[in-house]
């Protein structure tokens, strides 16, 4: 019975904090090279409208998931020709990009009110999946999860051994030497952002197909912003974005839980905790300017023009 | 064996909006050689650089390479054909490791494997000894400077340019680089060195093109003019060097530092150590080091930037200020002239004569009840820009418009017109033209003349030697003692600059 509990709440925080570790990591790809985006929540969003509508209408989840980070690349396409070509001041785009998307998904969104998608497919390996509280916890989830950890491996491994990575955080940490070298500095950041982008509709595909099946306007409630707390929460780090998008999920389904066994803490409170939290850790870590600093990107939120 | 140089410049013009930063420049490096490119800020050197590299393109005007037409598009075509920079300005990533760095310089195929030990053999070979695995914000200048040549060195060039190389080295280092620099010339590789030191110009290289307003005015070798001529040549006219009076004698010091020590706030910055050192009225006191020493540190404890817990630490005409901010040590009759003008010693989008309230409000009565005097604060202004000759149209212009050498009188004339008793100031000719700089260490002297202290905290070893009474050499945070500049040879500086 309780470990029928434990598993079930396990679950639940894998599905809920899947969508953070997209966001989060896709992010840390944009900022690194020294791009902030503040339009993640947008971004989100539009990627969880573009998803659930493509479900509805052809009933396909792969496609579905497919459309949910085009979505979301296309969001960044329009930030990343705002900011990178046209210099427009990264903060106050991101922010409209939020906005925007926000709305754009509403307008879309309207005719889906109410419709239920039938989720994504889970894993099931005979014999495996039903092996008790590892099975289902291990080898029960959909393909997204999957994915999640493997973008994390991926983009770890990208951004610490590749050449290609190497040039990435070079543009982020001294666009102006990166470029003099002869690095395509705007090319570069256009690159990661779209990543950013794809990996942001990944997190909003997560939401609107397999956290909540439904469509609900509004419905990613802050998670964009938690994923930029998180990027610098983990100073940069994809392994520990992970981990703090599994707490901060633990944090929400926990809250949720609690409502439901009737503790007597106002929900209002819990549901501001990973927001404390942020601003917590946000404070330690900065108290240590030196060891901050050489952790963020030098760049970042800089717009480059190259005088030549 | 062509008789076709290795490079070779035809008719190069470059226009800039107001400007003609090179105009039909014609130059010629044959192999082996090493050619000075010699001129004044805003000569043209960078632009003609910045074309050979591919970083920036011409209006007109033809580039051979080896006798053969080339149009190089970006840096990587000119280091395909075996061009190499190091430039003034680091491209280096402060927050990566030497091999990191080195990658990112070099094309693919040269990063697969083996780069640390081809790092190891270049460095031994030219004598630039680099240890791979350390992060650059933790390494000396001299130390970067390694790592830029180590990374042109690697892909084997043939034309390798230079930009200001020795600006931040010692004396040392700069043999090094001299013994390096002769040795890639005997190997055959040809070297175009972009410089402003004529004695050094005069040392090391072969032949000399001078460039003045965009345009080349004379090739030379420098061997066998001397160092005035080449500097009439590159500045077009008589210069006149600074007058130096004899130092009024008087004993009584003004400012007195006693065991100033201090964490730096800074990122990777140097923490001051047990600092104590005087200026006497009528006396320059020269502070020499390599940047990154404790210069800025011992800027900002002094102008009262970073505050320090003892009030004795620092004193002035026997008032203990070390506890107090930079308004109450301007009202003690001290003031200040930071390294960077745009944006610390200046608001760059500010107007000159507002320029000049944001210091002068206090001591030179522009501000009546917190209300600002416009008329008194323009003319302020205006005596400043007639009496210290900076070329501006009028005080109602930004900050940021006029050049560095015009800024920096603007800024040193403020300063020195509200009469201090104490005048402070960090790196006062840096990138300035020579004209400018001298008319800045000549004011400099005339106050001191008058019987102020003054302390300039330098890394143009020339200029302290010039201009000061004694000299002090500051390196990791600690001072050395002070030696009257008479005593001191560039030898024994150079070597307490590095520490020993």
């Amino acid at each position: 019975m309780t470990i029928d509990f434990l598993v079930a709440a396990l679950m639940t925080i894998i599905t809920a904090s899947t969508p953070l570790v997209f966001a989060a990591v896709g992010e840390i790809v944009a900022e690194k090279s020294g791009v902030l985006n503040l339009g993640v929540e947008g971004m989100m969003i539009v990627g969880a409208i573009g998803a659930f509508a493509t479900g509805i209408v052809t009933g396909d989840p792969v496609l579905a998931v497919l459309a949910g980070a085009a979505s979301g690349a296309l969001m960044a396409f329009i930030f990343g020709c705002l900011t990178l070509w046209l210099l427009s001041n990264q903060v106050a785009t991101g922010l409209a990009l939020t906005i925007f998307g926000i709305g754009l998904s509403a307008l879309v969104g309207h005719q889906f009110v109410g419709v239920t998608f039938a989720g994504l497919p889970k894993l099931d390996i005979p014999g495996i999946t039903d092996l008790p509280f590892i099975g289902p916890l291990l080898f029960g989830h959909d393909a997204l999860v999957y994915l999640s950890v493997v973008s994390v491996v991926g983009v770890a491994w990208f951004l610490r051994r590749t050449r290609t990575g190497l040039a990435l955080r070079a543009v982020g940490e001294n666009h102006d030497a990166a470029h003099s070298i002869g690095y395509p500095v705007i090319m570069i950041r256009l690159m990661a952002v779209l990543f950013g982008g794809v990996m942001a509709g990944l997190g909003g595909a997560c939401l609107s197909l397999a956290y909540t099946p439904l469509w609900i306007e509004n419905m990613t409630a802050g998670r964009g912003w938690i994923a930029l707390a998180l990027v610098v929460f983990a100073s940069w780090r994809p392994w520990r974005a992970f981990f703090g998008a599994y707490l901060f999920g633990g944090i929400t389904i926990i809250q949720l839980h609690a409502q439901g066994l009737g503790v007597a803490i106002p929900s209002q409170i819990l549901s501001m905790l990973p927001y404390i939290a942020t601003i917590v850790v946000l404070v330690l870590i900065s108290r240590d300017d030196v060891r901050m600093r050489f952790n963020a990107p030098a760049c970042l939120g800089r717009s480059f023009h190259a005088t030549g | 064996m062509s008789a076709e140089p290795r490079l070779r410049l035809e008719g190069v013009t470059r226009r800039f909006p107001g400007v003609l930063a090179n105009d039909d420049v014609n130059l010629a490096v044959e192999a082996g050689e090493i050619h000075a490119l010699l001129g004044e800020n805003g000569a043209g050197k960078s632009t003609l650089v910045k074309f050979i590299y591919g970083v920036q393109s011409a209006d007109s005007g033809t580039l051979f390479w080896e006798g053969r037409p080339q149009r190089i598009a970006n840096p990587k075509a000119a280091r395909r054909l075996g061009i190499a920079m190091v430039f003034q300005h680091f491209s280096l990533f402060d927050a990566m490791t030497v091999t990191e760095n080195i990658a990112l310089g070099l094309p693919r195929s040269f990063t697969r494997s083996g780069l640390e030990e081809r790092i190891h053999d270049v460095s031994r070979r030219y004598g630039l000894p680099l240890d791979p695995g350390r992060h650059v914000h933790a390494l000396s200048v001299g130390e970067r400077q390694r790592i830029e040549v180590v990374r042109c060195l690697l892909q084997e060039p043939r034309l390798l340019i230079m930009d200001e190389p020795t600006s931040v080295l010692t004396p040392q280092e700069v043999e090094g680089l001299f013994a390096t620099l002769r040795q890639l010339s005997d190997d055959g590789v040809s070297i175009l060195y972009i410089s402003h030191k004529l004695q050094e110009i005069r040392d090391l290289c072969h032949k000399a093109t001078i460039m003045r307003g965009g345009r080349v005015v004379a090739e030379c070798d420098p061997a066998t003019r001397s160092t005035h001529e080449l500097a009439e040549l590159m500045i077009g006219s008589d210069l006149t060097l600074p007058r130096r009076t004899s130092a009024a004698g008087s004993a009584s010091p003004r400012l007195e530092v006693r065991h100033l020590a201090l964490a730096s706030s800074r990122l990777h910055g140097t923490p001051l150590n047990d600092i104590s050192f005087e200026v006497l009225a009528g006396e320059i006191l020269g502070i020499a080091g390599i940047a990154g020493n404790g210069q800025q540190e011992l800027m900002d404890a002094l102008s009262g930037e970073t505050p320090l817990p003892d009030d004795h630490a620092i004193v002035v005409d026997g008032t203990p200020v070390g506890a107090s901010g930079p308004n109450r040590r301007r009202a003690a009759g001290m003031v200040f002239v930071p390294e960077e003008r745009l944006g610390h010693g200046a608001v760059p989008q500010m107007t000159l004569w507002e320029n000049a309230l944001l210091s002068g409000a206090a001591t030179s009565n522009l501000v009546t009840r917190g209300m600002i005097s416009g008329a008194r604060a323009r003319a302020f202004a205006a005596a400043v820009v007639r009496d210290f000759d900076v070329r501006t149209p009028g005080v109602t212009q930004p900050a940021s418009s006029l050049s560095g050498g015009n800024l920096q009188k603007f800024i040193i004339g403020r300063e020195i017109s509200h009469n201090p008793g104490i005048i402070l100031a960090l790196q006062p000719t840096w990138g300035v033209d020579a004209g400018s700089a001298a008319a800045v260490r000549q004011a400099l002297i005339d106050l001191a003349a008058d019987g102020a202290a003054v302390l300039v905290i330098s890394q143009d070893l020339e200029e302290l030697m010039e201009i000061s009474d004694r000299l002090c050499v500051i390196s990791q945070g600690r001072l050395s003692p002070p030696m009257r500049t008479m005593d001191a040879t560039a030898s024994r500086i150079g070597l307490l600059m590095a520490g020993s």
